[in-house]
């Protein structure tokens, strides 16, 4: 049993299983408002993987540290109102080393890690780069090790041994914002774990950056305790504590029934799940499943656990109303009427976004959103690989897959990669998550719920009403700070595509942000 | 009116004044004008303050680098405190101030040297020692030598000010048509492109080129070339600093046309960010964040401001000063080709100086009289590069 550590919050003592993220242990300690939004209003944790930067608070003086990315230990100082700079300094000089390596992998998830272990097995020297606290990525992360799918423990075995050289060297907690290519490529690094090590060497670079979840703007999404459904799993991991909680679970995709499974086991009361896609289209990628059959057997063992909820199709959030500062009510919809459910938690995405904003700044061409890449999953730059979610979102397994062969090919065994076994999976996988993209495509009604008053960037707070369609997204940004924020338009970008069909606005290095002391 | 141009009724086929580009300083011109009663008719490429102007730090600052430096800016310095009451909150208005600091002795001695410019000219200023000053400023570094402070100086966001000044212009009947470029000029003609690629003339009373860095593909004789610059922004740190903070060392970098340059210059927003400058150099219209120049303007920021580094970093973009050899603007008539006025080339500046160049130009084109001697500004002066400077001139440079 791992032991608690004890946490001061605004002068609060609360206490927490050891490698809990902050993040979860104040939702657990029913904390409810972490930061206050630029024109005063209460804000918590939401995506839970720092995508959303809702979750910020000041952590020993230093201001605007985004809980979920943060294990808590003992003695740590948590202000929920972070402005001014305590006494938080960086040690010196250490951000201008750096490490060099054969292969950089971006991205410690199932496709990052495939990639290192296939690489380091194939000889060459890697290096892994993540910004979590332990490798797995979204999805095997925070699970206690014990309890993860076998294969994933595979992996996370091979991931420490020897291959035909030395295992790949894990760097955690480090964020790549900058990269150049040249004749070598070189990764600049920000973020805790980078403290020893600035910048990352590399011959050759695999990106597996994964993908983020689709947050639609709704009236009351802005509400502590509205959470994305991959927020909600990753802070539950982390340890949020939900017991007697009412939740509804909402949005699109696969992620719905473990979502709702996962706050089931740990105590909630799952009043509702909304799933926004009708019937006859998730039945139709359902059948589509029989080629696998896993994923059956899934959606089957969720469907179990789950007894006690009304599960419906075709039926989606249209608003959120809360009380004290807090979520409490879900107006639903299936387009003839509406009904309210009462609720203390609302989960709610609608699938994911590739995260393709590294690869943009190296230059790869990236088409519909997703890295081009070819069948050995090479992009467009030379010596740069893209596998997993940010070549398009189907899933772990074809990030395997996918990871594998970038990591073979990258790894110069190019024969292997090329491999007919390897090669069948990849496509198979490929059509796969086209059909599920297709499958649970947000539907017009979710894609404009936001209405004149509604908040469609959280960062500035720019409501829907003071942005006018017919701008381009730099002309939106320029009058308004939209897209501006620390998430860098991570969050409202998305939402700004749905609402008004504008493409991504440029990306400039520092991608996601890093402290001013690593510019110089 | 002069030179036979016609300004008759209003929105008419045949408007008074055709502004090419929605700048700050086009956006002034336009506001200005049509509160003369003038038909305007303002076009740009892309959308109002989408140029230099989105770049731009926005401070609305008083230069003494030369004598028509310092007229220009203080005089428009005013007119921005005069629309003060009148600018919405998206422009971010704020008199914070310039403190110049002082690093050492001699650079205090600068500091006295311009003071007494400043109170020549009846711009308010006041020195400040070392005390006072880590008093103001308390995250500045200890052991510098003073400094002086600017009360008078401002802060504004600079495309939501281009943006309002269009707004009002066309309150008041201006026309302006944005994803329109300005493709020739010819015999009181403008040819424009919209969007659609249709092509049409407009002719007008009066053409002003207010095209930034791009005014020389319509007049190609103007001397303006870009000046790159970068900036970087900050989360949010409200009252980690409080005035407009500048080292007197700025002039020096600010000043001549050649090579690179760094200074501390660092501006905290209305919002609680903190946006650090400044840099220049001439790359082209390379737009590429440069890493030895931003590494070059953020350690010498830090120097100043140790608490900077520990600061968040949100955003780096650059930008490019439509520069001219001699550092002053283009404004005025430009005789070469009958009505056609010029109004670019505002390097640094642009920000503060646009009312007074917009006063300028309407002055001119109403035939009154001109509310500050024009001559240093005309568009057809001959041109010698800043650093052959008059002595007198030097005197009145602070370094
Ligand atoms: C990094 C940086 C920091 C700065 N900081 C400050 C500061 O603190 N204070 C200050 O006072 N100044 C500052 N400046 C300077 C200021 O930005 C410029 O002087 C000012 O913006 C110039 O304005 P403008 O209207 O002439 O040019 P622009 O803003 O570039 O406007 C020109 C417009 O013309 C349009 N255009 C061009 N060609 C055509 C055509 N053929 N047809 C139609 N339209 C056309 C363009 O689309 C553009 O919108 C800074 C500049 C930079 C780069
Ligand atoms: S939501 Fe973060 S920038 Fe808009």
């Amino acid at each position: 049993m791992p032991r608690d550590v004890t946490v001061t919050v605004d002068g609060r003592r609360i206490s927490a299983p050891e490698g809990s993220t902050l993040a979860s242990a104040m939702l657990g300690a029913e904390v409810t408002h972490f930061r206050t939004s630029v024109t005063g209003a209460p804000r918590a944790p939401v995506c839970g993987m720092g995508v959303c930067f809702e979750c910020r608070v000041t952590v020993d003086g230093r201001p605007h540290q985004r809980s979920c990315l943060i294990p808590c230990t003992d003695g740590m100082r948590v202000e929920t109102s972070p402005n001014e700079i305590g006494a938080w300094a960086p040690p010196p000089d250490a951000v201008h080393e750096s490490r060099s390596c054969d292969v950089a992998v971006v991205g410690g998830g199932p496709a990052g890690i495939a990639a290192a272990v296939a690489a380091s097995a194939a000889g060459a020297r890697v290096i892994v780069i993540d910004q979590g606290m332990r490798p797995g990525g979204q999805i095997w992360r925070h699970r206690d090790p014990a309890a993860l799918p076998k294969a994933a423990r595979n992996w996370l075995a091979r991931l420490g041994e020897k291959g035909g050289g030395a295992p790949p060297e894990w760097l955690a907690r480090s964020t790549v914002f900058d990269a150049r290519v040249g004749e070598d490529i070189v990764l600049r690094l920000t973020g805790e774990g980078a403290r020893g090590c600035g910048a990352v060497r590399a011959r050759r670079v695999v990106l597996a950056t994964g993908a983020r979840e689709l947050l639609l703007p709704f009236d009351g999404w802005t509400l502590p305790g509205v959470l994305a459904l991959g927020g909600a799993q990753a802070l539950l991991k982390g340890g949020m504590v939900v017991r007697g909680k009412r939740a509804v679970v909402a949005g699109s995709g696969p992620l719905l029934l473990p979502v709702a499974a996962a706050l089931s086991r740990a105590g909630a009361r799952v009043m509702f799940v909304a799933e926004q896609a009708p019937i006859a289209q998730a039945a139709a990628f359902a059948a589509g499943l029989w080629s696998h059959p896993a994923k059956l057997w899934q959606a089957a063992a969720y469907g179990a656990s789950l007894r006690g909820a009304t599960v419906r199709f075709g039926t989606w959030v249209r608003s959120a109303e809360g009380d004290q500062g807090r979520v409490a009510r879900v107006r639903l919809t299936n387009g003839r009427r509406a009904w309210t459910v009462p609720c203390d938690l609302l989960c709610a995405s609608y699938g994911f976004v590739p995260a393709v904003e590294l690869a943009r700044l190296m230059g790869c061409d990236v088409e519909r959103g997703r890295v081009a890449v070819d069948a050995l999953q090479r992009t467009t730059v030379p010596n740069v690989w893209c596998a997993g979610e940010p070549t398009g979102v189907a899933g772990e397994a074809a990030a395997l897959v996918e990871g594998r062969i970038a990591g073979l090919d990258a790894a110069g065994d190019e024969a292997r990669a090329r491999s007919a076994r390897l090669q069948r999976a990849r496509d198979g996988w490929r059509r796969f998550g086209e059909r599920l993209t297709d499958a649970f495509r947000p539907r017009d009604e979710v894609r404009r719920l936001a209405s004149d008053s509604t908040v469609v960037c959280r960062c500035e707070d720019v409501r829907r009403e003071s942005l006018d369609p017919s701008w381009s997204v730099r002309q939106a940004k320029l009058y308004t700070r939209i897209t501006m924020g620390p998430c860098q338009g991570m969050v409202c970008g998305a939402a700004c595509t749905s609402l008004f069909g504008w493409s991504p606005g440029t990306v400039r290095p520092p991608v996601g942000g890093t402290e001013v002391a690593r510019l110089g | 009116m002069t030179d036979g141009a016609r300004f008759g009724a209003r929105r008419t086929a045949r408007p008074d004044v055709v502004i090419v580009g929605a700048g700050i300083v086009g956006a002034a011109c336009a506001l200005a004008l049509a509160r003369e009663q003038l038909d305007v008719q303002i076009v740009d490429a892309s959308f109002a303050g989408s140029g230099s102007t989105a770049a731009a730090m926005g401070h609305l600052v008083v230069m003494d680098d030369t004598p028509a430096q310092l007229a220009l800016t203080s005089f428009s310095r005013g007119l921005w405190d005069r629309m003060a009451d009148e600018l919405p909150a998206g422009c971010e208005y704020e008199m914070r101030g310039t403190v110049w600091v002082a690093g050492n002795d001699e650079e205090m001695e600068a500091a006295r040297a311009k003071q007494a410019v400043y109170a020549a000219h009846g711009v308010a200023s006041s020195l400040v020692d070392a005390a006072e000053l880590a008093r103001m400023e308390p995250a500045l570094r200890p052991g510098l030598a003073g400094a002086l402070s600017v009360p008078g100086d401002g802060v504004l966001y600079p495309p939501n000010a281009a943006r309002w000044c269009i707004e009002r212009a066309v309150a008041l009947g201006a026309v302006v048509r944005e994803r329109c470029e300005a493709v020739a000029l010819s015999r009181g003609a403008v040819r424009v492109r919209a969007a659609g690629g249709v092509e049409e003339s407009i002719s007008a009373g009066a053409i002003v080129i207010a095209a930034g860095i791009d005014a020389p593909r319509l007049v190609p004789e103007l001397p303006i070339v870009p000046r790159k610059g970068h900036l970087v922004i900050t989360d949010r740190y409200p009252g980690l600093c409080h005035a407009q903070l500048v080292e007197l060392g700025y002039l020096r970098s600010a000043h001549g046309l050649s090579g690179e340059s760094v200074a501390f210059n660092v501006q905290p927003r209305a919002t609680g960010q903190l946006l650090i400058g400044s840099s220049r150099q001439l790359a082209g219209r390379d737009g590429a964040i440069d890493d030895v120049v931003l590494g070059a303007m953020v350690r010498r920021a830090t120097s100043f401001l140790p608490a900077l580094a520990r600061c968040d970093v949100v955003r780096v973009w650059t930008g490019f000063r439509p520069a001219t050899p001699d550092g002053l603007p283009l404004i005025g008539r430009w005789h070469a080709e009958p009505g056609v006025w010029i109004a670019a080339g505002h390097e640094g500046l642009g920000i503060t100086t646009a009312p007074g160049t917009a006063a300028l130009i309407a002055a001119d084109l109403v035939g009154r009289a001109p509310p500050i001697d024009p001559a240093p500004y005309d568009p057809g002066r001959p041109m010698r590069p800043a650093s052959d400077a008059t002595p007198e001139e030097h005197a009145c440079r602070a370094t």
